[in-house]
């Protein structure tokens, strides 16, 4: 029968999966200065060779000649001009600010005014994927938690802390999106704590001598290393993914085994003294602990990352013990 | 003859168990570094069954019947009648399934919500494989073919006063629905002696004035049911029941289904109280 000849194969394009389907070539990648966005950008332009443009109000020095870059501000009309060309394929947005020590109106503003405009940009000009990267903290910390909440459960991070509520409004906002712009293929990623050499809250945590902990709390927690955050972003881009996922890295584990395995000297604090104890030592510099991540050390806040296994065909490649010590990874 | 001694001998003798080799043959489901999902760890579990095995042994000298109904294998659910205002009966079940049977059973009790706010509690519960009683966490324990326990009455059976002894409270209705979900067998359980560990009275004005379900109150000195007197515990695993139908099926289908469970462990009460002798040996 048929010899296999004048079959077009994958070969050319450069997979064997799913040949036929176009490429995303031109990606939009927002806060790409960070080291979570400069780890994401590498991984598409540099390994899977897609073309990148970074949004960013803060400049990003040593990138590569072919990454285009734009220090701009998400509300302005330059970030508009960069999607008015109309040859975006794909909007990653990684660029959620949550700065502890920034003003928290100018964060606010940033986050869902910025988040808002992009999302009419993605709309009027067309372009056919959004991926949003959210965070599995934004269902909170809560004693009545299940141990693996699913997608459809409630985001109540703001409840006790208020702080958290950019987070929640920004999935909020994607979500609706999701719905309402058919035309779109929007993926909402709720990863667990990423680790890594990045400057996050549970990376800064994890890398403090003598970290704080509270006395008789020992939640399980989940932690994802960046690389592997930066995977699940890629298969993301696939087309035909839509939906909110949550994000899973190796395992569970109790705190004090993390901080065990990293060498630490964790500092007992009974719980009801804790939170003065911090916001002093926060706004005396002491301590770069944000004290609204305080429930994050007393209750479990894990997630079920089934769906992404089974819709997105995502499976984490660190190990355990290499995605906890991948916080000492810092440069 | 010392009083230590005079105690042993009213304690009668006690049998040998092998902890270290129980708690090896348990199946936990643990990774690289020795917990399971929910935070259960060998190494605690071993420890608790130290603790668990002297108050099973030696303070409430239990005895366990139906042995041979607990399965060795495979997801069941236990469900028990709760009582004595401390969640003692539940660690004399856990116990009596991991030392009576030829392969230990580890169970997994539902906790209140509460615990997991409870400095200590909170991850030494964990860590001994109890868990917070979300319908989600059963649902999943018993998909990984794990044993968990259940108290229908819930607070309201832990708290009744003394003169509601052996008398069932108004069972909940969620561990039919897992268990028809799930189709996982039903093992009734009657736990005799909790009952009278803390013969108490509910004094209701305390209890408003605290905004606490019940304010339960002990003629005895500190007054307030901090530990259990020492009685004696006897636990009876009935035949395992099994249960098809629809889960969303109308609460009078679920209602009747409950009925036969409840009224089967009630049985089981009163047998257990005609076999009883006294209360404390």
């Amino acid at each position: 029968m048929s010899s296999g000849d004048g079959e077009p194969r994958g070969d050319e394009i450069g997979g064997p999966t799913e040949p036929t389907l176009p490429r995303l070539r031109k990606v939009v990648i927002t806060g790409i200065s960070g080291r979570l966005g400069r780890i994401v950008a590498r991984r598409l332009h540099h390994d899977l060779d897609y073309q990148i443009v970074g949004l960013d109000r803060r400049p990003m020095p040593g990138r590569p000649k072919d990454i285009e870059h734009h220090q701009v501000d998400l509300r302005s009309k330059k970030a508009r001009d960069v999607f008015r060309v109309g040859d975006v394929d794909a909007l990653v947005h990684l660029g959620v600010m949550h700065d502890p020590r920034a003003r928290p109106a100018e964060l606010y503003s940033w986050n869902i005014a910025g988040t808002t405009k992009l999302l009419e940009y993605c709309q009027a000009y067309r372009v056919p994927k959004v991926v949003l990267l959210s965070s599995a903290n934004v269902y909170g910390p809560r004693p009545d938690n299940p141990q693996f909440l699913t997608e459809d459960a409630p985001l109540l991070a703001a409840q006790r802390f208020p702080q958290m509520r950019d987070l929640v409004e920004i999935d909020h906002l994607v979500s609706t999106f999701l719905w309402r712009a058919a035309s779109v293929e929007t993926v909402i990623l709720r990863p667990v704590h990423i680790v890594g050499p990045v400057h996050n809250a549970p990376s800064n945590y994890l890398r403090i001598e003598r970290p704080p902990i509270l006395l008789g709390f020992d939640p399980m927690v989940q932690l994802i290393h960046v690389q592997d955050v930066a995977e699940a972003i890629v298969s993301a881009l696939a087309p035909n993914r839509r939906g909110i996922y949550n994000i899973v890295g190796p395992g569970e584990v109790p705190l004090s085994t993390v901080l065990q395995e990293l060498g630490r000297e964790p500092v007992a604090i009974p719980h009801p003294m804790a939170k003065p104890i911090l916001s002093l030592a926060f706004r005396l510099g002491f301590s770069s602990f944000p004290v609204a991540e305080l429930d994050f050390i007393r209750y479990v806040c894990m997630v079920d990352g089934r769906r992404a296994t089974a819709e997105l065909g995502f499976r984490p490649q660190f190990g355990l013990r290499e995605t906890i010590h991948a916080v000492d990874e810092l440069a | 003859m010392g009083w230590l001694d005079r105690l042993k001998q009213l304690r009668g003798p006690v049998p040998h168990d092998d902890i270290p080799g129980r708690t090896q043959a348990l199946v936990v489901r643990g990774n690289e570094f020795g917990f399971d999902e929910f935070g259960l760890s060998r190494d605690s579990v071993r420890t608790a069954a130290r603790l668990a095995r002297w108050l099973y042994r030696n303070y409430f000298r239990a005895s366990a019947f139906g042995i041979e109904h607990i399965p060795a294998q495979g997801r069941v659910l236990f469900v028990s009648n709760h009582s004595g205002q401390l969640p003692f009966d539940g660690l004399v079940i856990g116990a009596a399934t991991f030392l009576e049977p030829p392969q230990p059973r580890l169970v997994r009790s539902m906790v209140e919500y509460f615990v997991p706010s409870v400095p200590f509690a909170s991850y030494l519960f964990a860590r001994w494989g109890q868990i917070t009683g979300t319908p989600e966490n059963c649902r999943r324990l018993l998909a990984a073919e794990e044993a968990v326990l259940v108290f229908p009455e819930g607070a309201r059976g832990i708290s009744k006063p003394f003169s509601k002894r052996y008398q069932l409270a108004e069972f909940g209705k969620g561990f039919m629905r897992l268990a028809l979900e799930m189709q996982t067998p039903i093992v009734p359980v009657a736990v005799i002696g909790a009952e009278e560990q803390a013969p108490a009275v509910n004094v209701k004005p305390l209890a408003r004035l605290l905004g606490t379900p019940s304010f339960p109150v002990v003629p005895y000195p500190p007054f307030l049911p901090l530990l259990p007197l020492p009685v004696k515990y006897r636990v009876y695993f009935g035949e395992p029941m099994t249960f098809t139908g629809d889960p969303d099926d109308d609460e009078e289908v679920l209602d009747e289904k409950v009925k036969q469970v409840k009224n089967r462990i009630q049985s089981m009460i009163h047998l257990g109280l005609r076999e009883r002798q006294h209360v404390f040996w």
